[in-house]
């Protein structure tokens, strides 16, 4: 496994979320979606590399328009599932912003779904390429996410507000971070990320709820369909 | 004058350009270094691939005698979003939606390299010949 940290904060704001012996899993996802080391079978050292993506390049690249996501790489460097959120389901819209707290039922479900995602990370580790939950290739090419220029000028205003911020000029940078978020309304990293370097603590703040609450029949994660074939 | 110019996924460089509205004039010499692409008299190329410069509007690509070279108006004959932000003199040619398209229609996981928390760097392609769960988190 590698890990990839997307933030223009560097590496303070990622060492803020790693304990002394081990990596920590986002806060706001841990404690309302009950994510716990013992099911992930990380309680200690990290043996996998933890990367650290000022630039969001690997978000550009694979297209982690939201986080947690995960992309399965084969050993020939083959993408045999690509970008899809890993284990995570829809129960952030259940939270209470107040108290952060989800319905039982949710917390449940949330456990279930991501039990049943490690079982098929580790059925893939163990099968490899016979592993039912490995996508043919025209199934993995149907389901790789696609961007159209309106996601490609997107990226580009981010791109180009993440320089400006680098070298200081943060006004200047808003405008083009805004502009991002404004073509690309589905992406929860150019939102999330932007606004966390407008203010500390807006990513998780009433705004990002709002916006949550907002997005009626739409998801938050897209449902994975985790078997691909008829098994 | 110096502009800072970020082409696809290249770091920033400082290149001497003549910015006229949206267009960007750069000497046709430095087109290789700043772009990674060269006028040929084919078109302009990078290894293999030639784009041909369409002849009726060949006036737009190219001025002085074949010495300068308008890198905006080429970005968007390949589909590439332009910016520019006059104030701080930056360009940014982003990546057609069309190139990030194939390169994830390919499976061949796209290649990177990013420091770990000590520093070090890690290139996925060093990972080959194992399985790799490349996992995107972040802390805010």
């Amino acid at each position: 496994m590698i890990a990839v940290a997307l933030d223009t904060a560097g590496a303070p704001a990622v060492r803020d979320f790693i304990r002394p012996a081990s990596v920590e899993m986002p806060a706001l996802l841990k404690d309302i979606m009950g994510w716990d080391d013992a099911a992930l079978g990380r309680a200690g050292v990290p043996s996998y590399p933890c990367l650290i993506d000022q630039k969001h390049i690997t978000g550009e690249l694979y297209q982690f328009i939201n986080v947690p996501m995960v992309v399965w790489i084969d050993e020939n460097g083959r993408i045999v599932r690509p970008t899809e959120p890993a284990g995570v389901m829809d129960g952030v819209r259940s939270l209470d912003p107040t108290t952060f707290t989800l319905p039982k039922d949710v917390v449940e479900e949330g456990k279930r779904q991501r039990r049943e995602y490690i079982d098929a990370i580790r059925d893939w580790v163990n099968k490899g390429d016979k592993s039912i939950y490995v996508l043919s290739a025209d199934e993995a090419r149907r389901r790789s996410p696609r961007s159209d220029a309106q996601d490609a000028l997107a990226s580009a205003n981010f791109r180009l507000g993440e320089y400006l911020f680098e070298i200081g000029k943060r006004d200047d940078a808003l405008v083009y971070f805004a502009e991002a978020r404004r073509l690309r309304p589905e992406s929860w990293s150019y939102k999330r990320q932007t606004w966390e370097l407008e203010q500390a603590g807006k990513a998780a703040g009433p705004e990002f709820f709002a916006e949550v609450m907002a997005l009626g029949d739409k998801h938050y994660y897209e449902p994975v369909e985790l078997r691909p074939r008829s098994s | 004058m110096a502009i800072a110019l970020i082409y696809g996924d290249s770091a920033p460089r400082s290149v001497n350009a003549n910015p006229q509205g949206d267009n960007l004039w750069i000497n046709s010499a430095d087109l290789r270094s700043a772009a990674g692409w060269e006028l040929k008299p084919e078109g302009v190329c990078k290894g293999d691939v030639c784009v041909p410069i369409p002849p009726a509007r060949s006036g737009e690509f190219v001025r002085d005698s074949g010495k300068s070279f308008n890198l905006a108006a080429f970005g968007r004959l390949m589909g590439q979003p332009v910016l520019h932000d006059d104030k701080n003199a930056v360009w940014m040619f982003g990546e057609s939606s069309e190139s990030r398209d194939n390169t994830l229609a390919s499976l061949e996981a796209p290649d990177f390299e990013l420091p770990d928390l000590d520093g070090r760097m890690h290139r996925l392609s060093d990972y080959r010949g194992k399985k790799v769960l490349l996992a995107a988190w972040a802390s805010w």
